[in-house]
């Protein structure tokens, strides 16, 4: 049964095509935490989105954007890589890379209110917006290497 | 948004700052710093934070509200927020942040 199921999900995600990809890769500043807002919200917007799809697109590429420049790299500054798919089935990926200082305990970090700022100045709810807002959240990281945050997005049925 | 726009009203007791465009981290940094100047030079009753001119907020964004919540809390003076979009209102139900303002709906 299990060996059904994994067969057939591997033929559902073969029955969808890439239509569209953007890679971009910019240094990793808060002035460009609004540039990848922008860059993903015009590639999306191709597709038709609705208002409400897009915002939730915008708000969780800023998350995802924020903890590379507050978090991996500790505000020094280093290389974001932002990578955006859209698929036949009105799905959209998007990658959020850096090569920081990667997390120690993702389960941990994507806990609701988890912040390691003390000055109360952080919400500790970054993964619980990207949660909230995407369809999926994934979170790879190693220590000392770097993060990729995976979204996906499944946009409405165009009418 | 390094400049980011903000109107400072006040009406006796009641301190009313209402910041325009996007809040995110970068934006967050200078609001902070012109909220705080306005709260502590006026050191209010009331301090009205008024969203209505916000086009985008994230959960830095809602730091820098419970950053403010935190500073006129320790000069006793009572936040509120005004303007709240529904987006708004749901990053501020994800961190049970709702409970902790009193929230006004414009006149």
């Amino acid at each position: 049964m299990e060996q059904f199921k994994a067969k057939n999900k591997e033929n559902e995600k073969n029955k969808r095509a890439l239509v569209n990809e953007m890679k971009v890769k910019m240094p990793a500043v808060s002035e460009n935490e609004s540039t990848a807002r922008s860059v993903v919200n015009a590639f999306v917007a191709h597709y038709d989105p609705t208002v409400e799809e897009l915002a939730d697109i915008r708000c969780a590429v800023s998350e995802a954007v924020t903890n590379c420049v507050v978090h991996a790299y500790g505000g020094r500054g280093g290389v974001l890589y932002i990578g955006v798919k859209a698929y036949s089935d009105r799905s959209v990926k998007i990658e959020i890379r850096d090569k920081g200082r990667g997390i120690e305990d993702v389960k941990k970090a994507m806990e609701p209110l988890f912040t390691t700022d003390k000055s109360g100045e952080r919400s500790g709810i970054g993964f619980a917006v990207m949660q909230s807002f995407s369809d999926s959240v994934k979170v790879r990281s190693v220590p000392g290497k770097g993060t990729c945050v995976t979204l996906i997005k499944k946009l409405a049925s165009e009418e | 948004m390094a400049n980011s726009r903000i109107v400072v009203t006040t009406d006796g007791a009641r301190l009313t700052v209402a910041p325009r465009g996007e809040i995110d981290h970068h934006s967050a940094r200078s609001l902070r710093e012109r909220i705080d100047s306005a709260l502590y030079s006026a050191r209010p009753e009331v301090l009205v934070l008024d969203l209505s001119h916000i086009d985008f907020m994230d959960s830095s964004g809602l730091g820098l509200l419970l950053g403010r919540y935190q500073r006129a809390s320790e000069i006793g003076c009572e936040v509120r927020l005004m303007g709240c979009s529904a987006r708004t209102k749901r990053i501020l139900e994800l961190a049970g942040a709702d409970k902790l303002f009193k929230i006004e709906e414009r006149a």
